[in-house]
């Protein structure tokens, strides 16, 4: 009788132990992280008429893309292209520094799924985001 | 006694690995919160913008 109670206290243990390990966080508390997030802050005033026009649209990979540039008239082509390639840059620094700071670089890929799926979430209606198949869709 | 310690070897040999298994586990509902809490920062959505609803509910106190 003692030996069960000990084995299913033995099984107990070992059942939770787990359960508590997963309590992990994901901690967004590090300069880099602010800085990056303070940067596509500001930048997002100069690309919201993009995203609103549909000329800038939210990739499925977690990053923007210039999806129609005959939305953008020429002199602003340039620009338009110039605040996409930033943005991106910053989104990509983003996710690989939340993994860093996670002390999981390896969580990038999941981050950045993760990111993409909320970014297109949170997207206004009329925005344009690429489905899972790749193509173009509007909110 | 000396069946005590073979179970602890036991517990210790099945918690330790899951330990190490679990921590390599990607938090994904914790990771939804942080990318939620940076894409409302990077477009300024206040809560009240994402849950126009709330608002609209009635109140059922003060139609009675």
């Amino acid at each position: 009788m003692k030996k069960l109670l000990l084995t299913l206290f033995a099984l107990l243990l070992a059942l939770t132990a787990p359960l508590v390990m997963a309590a992990a966080d994901i901690d967004i508390n590090t300069p880099a992280i602010a800085t990056l997030t303070n940067s596509m802050q500001a930048r997002y005033g100069k690309l919201s008429p993009y995203y609103a026009s549909g000329a800038v649209g939210l990739t499925r990979d977690g990053l923007v893309a210039l999806r129609d540039a005959n939305a953008v008239s020429l002199k602003d082509r340039q620009a338009a292209n110039a605040l996409v390639t930033a943005e991106n840059n910053d989104r990509n620094a983003l996710y690989k520094e939340i993994a860093n700071a996670n002390g999981h670089p390896e969580w990038e890929a999941e981050i950045r799924s993760t990111f993409a799926q909320r970014w297109v979430q949170k997207a206004q209606g009329g925005w344009w985001y690429q489905d899972a198949g790749g193509g173009w869709a509007k909110k | 006694m000396k069946q005590f310690s073979w179970l602890l070897l036991v517990t210790a040999l099945v918690t330790l690995p899951a330990c190490v298994t679990i921590n390599i586990y990607f938090p994904a509902a914790s990771a939804e919160k942080a990318a939620d809490k940076i894409i409302d920062e990077v477009w300024q959505i206040k809560p009240s913008e994402h849950k126009p609803a709330e608002a609209a509910e009635p109140q059922p106190e003060t139609s009675q």
